[in-house]
């Protein structure tokens, strides 16, 4: 592709070539910017090993540069390229807060940011269960329902047999998992779309639910300790010491450094492409001021919410496991060319059935968080729209509904939009009718943004 | 004509394969030594992918015996052939596309550092393999949705050769290559006999079978129809044996005349 023969084809053709040509030159434009070359290492020619070397870059390539403006450069490209990532999220949160705060401004109050922050773990353990679904693109309309039902079952554990509530924890959570386990086979072994069979769950383990409390309707959970206690408004990291914040935000900058360092080293002395030391900086600084921020706000309020703790736990962990294991490599895979995944070994049935079994038991786990909310299992426990937030959170957080693209941060950014569009709306004491349209709204519109970077990513070449 | 080992690393005996109402494969035999490159050519439909399938696990055999290095062994599963040595790059080369292109080559068998995906480890490995194989990929960190045909094949091919494979099946290699990549590629199938692999080429490009076959197997409708060392056998003979130009009423005639005069 060299930069004379684009425009001389487009003089020549029609002129709808033109915008072509206009990229074409801003690309071999960005080439010549980026220009230097990272150290590639050269080899041989195949058939005489001692002539002289060669590059082993294909010289057309945009190869990223060394350095700060190498990763400023690569981030415009990528950008362009339809490689979004976490940007229009990031710009949706900051308009959504600015509207609110214009309308209200006890919006951003600490009390009010406390407020989402503890909310959204909730439905955020569900949106962490739909990434992995998401992941294989596949659905899981489960969710919702199995969240009630493990409220539901906890409840009659504790109060109708009066089981240890840890214990009573436990078996929810097995439930769950079952639950997802047992979908996952319909999905896997039987080859029942996942959308029918978890459309089967969402009706079948919400009327087991309804069932289990039809005698009493309500369950109300003692709350002054164990697992309900753990997870209620009123539970804090470190007994709301000030000092318990910062020790947070302090151990994930800490952590963040010593990976990124780590790595950085690691990959330096094997002879492979490193993140430069000024990029780093920069991430672990931006973290480190989301982290502090974030700390100095909520110590304002009352502390960091132990719920908050565990879906950040559940978060990093979570992460850990699809970008650092074999399992998550495998999930990836498969949400990536099923038929690829299976040549490569890779039991696919198998990998369905967990993702579907994780996703019932991150289910069966924000069913404990809304238990711990309103200390209780209710009727309407996981209903309404319970399971369209979970979905929208973790689409609009950036994961794909196409499979193979995403990653589990997009449940924690997606909840915070969502839990702030939710907590903003009862602020202006709008009704639940306007809630759901505007929540809509917002779904669609993060579908949209996924279809339109996937579409650019295809025409850039990395559909 | 390289020197090739006297038991064959892999050899079919009376292979059969039924789908439903069709004998896709009737009594094949087929050997193939360290160090040899064996072509499989046939017509379309005359079994060629079906026998690497079953070589490959994807389909289990019917009747017959795989022999591993002189021993009977029973592959049912792609994973009994792995194990086993055997690497198979299919037509479609079934790469993941959202993965790059180290994940890609190790994806099934990455290397673990404490438990974790050794990506460090991986990445270096994989710029080395790449660079001896004199591969040309713009970057090994980008998605496989982001290379050319011609790459993605010598990716595919690549990543046959990580696990350290005995025998490698190459399914119409060049079938979608552009002149210059059919020589890298070809190039690349003589560096793995070099190494002393055994290499099953699937091919209906009789001057790629020419360029670097050692034996060619000829299949027509599910069987066996000869097998002729590539130095000895001129273009027309391999291309009768393809065709069945051998069989026809003709030759059949001066077969039963044989036969009489004999008598």
């Amino acid at each position: 592709m060299s930069d004379t023969s684009k425009p001389v084809q487009s003089e020549s053709s029609e002129p709808v070539k033109g915008t072509k040509t206009e990229k074409a030159a801003t690309a071999t434009e960005a080439a010549r910017a980026e220009g230097v070359v990272e150290g590639q290492e050269t080899v041989a020619p195949a058939d005489d090993p001692t002539a002289a070397p060669v590059t082993v870059v294909d010289p057309r390539l945009l190869i990223r540069e060394e350095g700060f403006k190498g990763y400023l450069t690569e981030f415009k490209r990528k950008v362009k390229g339809g490689e979004l990532g976490q940007i229009p999220v990031v710009l949706g949160l900051i308009v959504i807060w600015t509207i609110f705060q214009l309308q209200n401004d006890r919006f951003l109050s600490a009390d009010n940011l406390s407020n989402i922050s503890y909310f959204m773990s909730a439905t955020g353990m569900l949106a962490i269960g739909l990434v992995f679904v998401l992941l294989l693109g596949e659905i899981d309309l489960s969710v919702g329902s199995v969240s009630g039902l493990a409220s539901a079952l906890f409840a009659v554990f504790v109060t109708e047999h009066g089981m240890n509530p840890w214990l009573s924890l436990v078996l929810t959570i097995v439930t769950g998992i079952g639950i997802g386990a047992l979908h996952g086979w319909f999905f896997a072994k039987i080859g029942v779309p996942a959308f029918v069979v978890t459309l089967a769950g969402f009706l079948g383990w919400n009327g087991l639910m309804l069932w289990l409390l039809g005698s009493s309707g309500t369950i109300n959970l003692p709350s002054d300790s164990g697992p309900i206690h753990l997870l209620g408004q009123s539970s804090f990291f470190m007994d709301q010491a000030i000092i318990g914040a910062y020790v947070l935000a302090g151990l994930a900058v800490v952590l963040s450094a010593v990976g990124n360092f780590g790595e950085q080293r690691r990959r330096r002395a094997a002879g492979v492409p490193f993140r430069a030391t000024s990029e780093i900086l920069l991430r672990v600084g931006l973290l480190a001021l989301a982290a502090f921020v974030s700390a100095a706000v909520l110590n304002n309020a009352s502390g960091v919410s132990n719920a908050l703790v565990i879906f950040l736990a559940a978060l990093v962990i979570v992460d850990f496991v699809l970008r650092r294991t074999t399992y998550g490599r495998k999930v990836f895979a498969v949400g990536g060319g099923i038929e690829a995944a299976r040549r490569a070994g890779i039991n696919v049935p198998l990998v369905r059935i967990t993702v579907f079994a994780i996703s019932g038991g991150f289910a069966a786990v924000g069913g404990m968080f809304f238990a711990g909310q309103t200390a209780g299992a209710s009727l309407s426990a996981g209903g309404g729209n319970t399971l369209m937030l979970a979905i929208a959170a973790a689409v609009i957080g950036g994961t794909s509904l196409f499979g193979g693209r995403g990653t589990v941060w997009s449940a924690l950014l997606g909840m915070l939009v969502i839990q702030s569009i939710q907590t903003g709306l009862d602020l202006l004491n709008m009704n639940t009718s306007i809630q759901y349209m505007i929540t809509g709204g917002v779904l669609l519109g993060a579908v949209v943004i996924d279809s339109v970077s996937r579409k650019s990513q295809k025409a850039a070449g990395r559909g | 004509m390289v020197h090739v080992s006297a038991t064959p690393v892999l050899a079919l005996r009376g292979v059969s394969k039924r789908f439903g109402a069709v004998q896709a494969l009737t009594d094949v035999e087929l050997e193939v030594h360290a160090g040899e490159v064996v072509a499989l050519v046939g017509d379309n439909g005359a079994g060629k992918s079906t026998l690497v399938k079953t070589i490959a696990g994807v389909h289990p055999i019917d009747e017959g015996v795989i022999e591993w290095e002189g021993k009977p062994v029973s592959i049912t599963r792609p994973h009994d052939a792995q194990g086993l040595g055997v690497a198979t790059v299919y037509q479609d080369l079934a790469l993941c596309d959202n993965l790059d292109v180290v994940g890609n080559l190790y994806l099934g068998r990455e290397l673990l550092h404490r438990g974790v995906i050794d990506e460090v480890t991986m990445e270096k490995n994989a710029r080395e393999l790449l660079s001896t194989l004199s591969i040309r990929i713009p970057s090994v960190r980008i998605p496989i949705a982001s290379l050319s045909g011609g790459q993605r094949q010598v990716v595919a091919i690549a990543r046959a050769l990580i696990g350290d494979p005995k025998v490698v099946i190459l399914d119409e290699p060049t079938a979608a290559l552009g002149v210059e990549q059919t020589a890298q590629v070809l190039d690349l199938v003589e560096r793995l006999r070099e190494r002393d692999l055994g290499v099953i080429l699937i091919s209906h490009n009789m001057a790629d079978v020419k360029a670097v076959a050692d034996t060619v197997a000829v299949l027509r409708l599910g069987k066996n129809n000869g097998s002729f060392p590539v130095k000895d056998t001129s273009h027309e003979d391999i291309i009768a044996a393809i065709t069945g130009a051998t069989d026809n009423a003709v030759t059949r005639r001066a077969g039963r005349r044989t036969a009489e005069a004999a008598k």
